[in-house]
């Protein structure tokens, strides 16, 4: 693209390795040393308001294979669609601090998010968005930051009108964004990084 | 004669991020890094505009950290770890080249022999027992931040036959929005691997390649303490406004 002629552009990505947990989350490898616990444990704190919700699931490679080495971050509003921080509409629920890190786990891959499920979020056009979390991925191999969003599947008339999903081509890579529910509150969100349901990435 | 407006202090909080010019970051596929041939996708990302959920992010107060938190010398049991003592020090600022102050800044890297304190890092050099390895801090008013730290050793790594990363520190740090988020490296200035190292080359832009090596800096060596690098860091920015437009136009 085009900057403008005073505009720095932006310091490269690099890969995180494979010791970003040293990083981001230590005491999940059991660095107990420097601080008092990681960061991002929770986006929510007790009295949250809105509806409970957990999210499970994996971060698949070409081959299949769940990585067990991934580390996530997930970004979102509260349940009424407001931003905690700089929102520029106003001040989400103090429940809500909208920010978690998720570690998959060592052995199974497996990542879990416990939050509350977030409202409609305005498109810059006003049209609302459905609900939508987004994470954001990185590993050994990713060498930019993977951003994707976690639609929910029992949304459907939410998710026919969102405008960022109707972008989407063809149409089915949509699936790949829906979480599936389970059990109630309980939903199943696999991220495939590369080949066949390859899950649908942003750059937003 | 009039004076020039002064620019606002501080980058935007808000309003639209520019496009990532993805020329300057690596490619997501790159086979001489072998960990990337199962893990880029395959398929472009999806361009759209940036949203209120993009445009917004997390904010951190002062209170999550600790006064020992920037020093990786210190902060792992209180007794000062191994190695060449380095201060390393820089500005994050967004497109328009104004600081971003308070956002938060983390570090981790191998210690001073190329090791790193991670379940799976089974390299020969030892562990360093007063060396954890991972460092945070928020960014100051005018956008620095800094570490005192040890020079981390370069190390073998299982890729190709004999390949070797250079010396380097990783560094995450957040905007004020969440689609500016970014992790990178930082490598230090005369460091023959680094041309030769293959998760480097996965940048084909070598100015872009240039802008992660962190020059030595002797106007913040501390003398008989630590030499000094400095690295500063750019984030995507921000579309200007009218209103903002107006303001330095005044």
């Amino acid at each position: 693209m085009v900057r403008a002629p005073d505009e720095l552009a932006e310091t490269p990505s690099q890969t995180a390795g494979p010791y970003v947990h040293i990083g981001l989350t230590p005491a999940f490898i059991g660095i107990a040393g420097p601080y008092p616990g990681d960061l991002g444990r929770s986006p929510v704190r007790d009295g949250a308001r809105g509806e409970r919700i957990a999210v499970t699931g994996r971060v698949i490679d070409g081959l299949g294979t769940a990585l067990r080495d991934a580390v996530l971050e997930s970004w979102q509003a509260d349940a009424a669609g407001l931003y905690p921080g700089n929102d520029p509409r106003g001040p989400a629920d103090p429940g809500v601090t909208g920010w978690a890190r998720l570690a998959a786990d060592g052995a199974t891959g497996l990542f879990r998010l416990e939050t509350v499920k977030p409202g409609r979020v305005p498109f810059p056009d006003g049209r609302p968005m459905a609900p939508h979390i987004l994470l954001w991925v990185v590993a050994r191999g990713i060498n930019i930051g993977l951003a994707t969003r976690m639609y929910f599947d029992d949304e459907a008339e939410a998710n026919a009108a969102c405008p960022v999903l109707a972008r989407i081509a063809p149409l089915e890579r949509v699936q790949t964004l829906l979480a599936r529910r389970t059990a109630p509150g309980e939903y199943r969100f696999d991220i495939v990084l590369q080949g066949p349901g390859e899950t649908v990435f942003f750059d937003a | 004669m009039t004076a020039p407006a002064p620019a606002p202090a501080t980058a935007p909080t808000r309003g639209p991020l520019l496009p990532r010019d993805r020329a300057r970051h690596p490619r997501p596929l790159h086979p001489d890094y072998k960990s990337s041939v199962l893990r880029a996708p395959a398929l472009p990302p999806v361009a759209m505009p940036s949203t209120l959920s993009e445009e917004t992010g997390p904010v951190f107060g002062h209170g999550l950290i600790g006064p020992r938190d920037n020093n990786l010398v210190l902060n792992f049991t209180g007794r000062p770890a191994i190695g060449p003592r380095i201060l390393v020090w820089g500005r994050v600022l967004d497109g328009s080249g104004r600081p971003v102050p308070g956002v938060l800044v983390e570090i981790w890297q191998a210690n001073a022999g190329g090791r790193y304190r991670h379940p799976n890092d089974g390299y020969a050099a030892p562990l360093d027992p007063d060396f954890g390895g991972c460092g945070r801090t928020l960014t100051a008013a005018d956008g620095v931040y800094e570490f005192l730290t040890v020079r981390p050793g370069p190390y073998p790594w299982p890729n190709g036959p004999n390949d070797w990363r250079p010396a380097h520190i990783h560094v995450s740090v957040f905007g004020s929005g969440f689609g500016q988020r970014l992790i990178t490296q930082m490598y230090f200035e005369g460091d023959p691997l680094i041309p030769r190292c293959p998760i480097v080359r996965t940048i084909a832009d070598p100015r872009a390649v240039e802008t992660l090596v962190a020059p030595l800096d002797m106007s913040r060596a501390i003398p008989m303490d630590a030499l000094a690098y400095r690295f500063d860091i750019v984030l995507r920015g921000r579309r200007q406004t009218m209103f903002e437009t107006r303001m330095e136009g005044l």
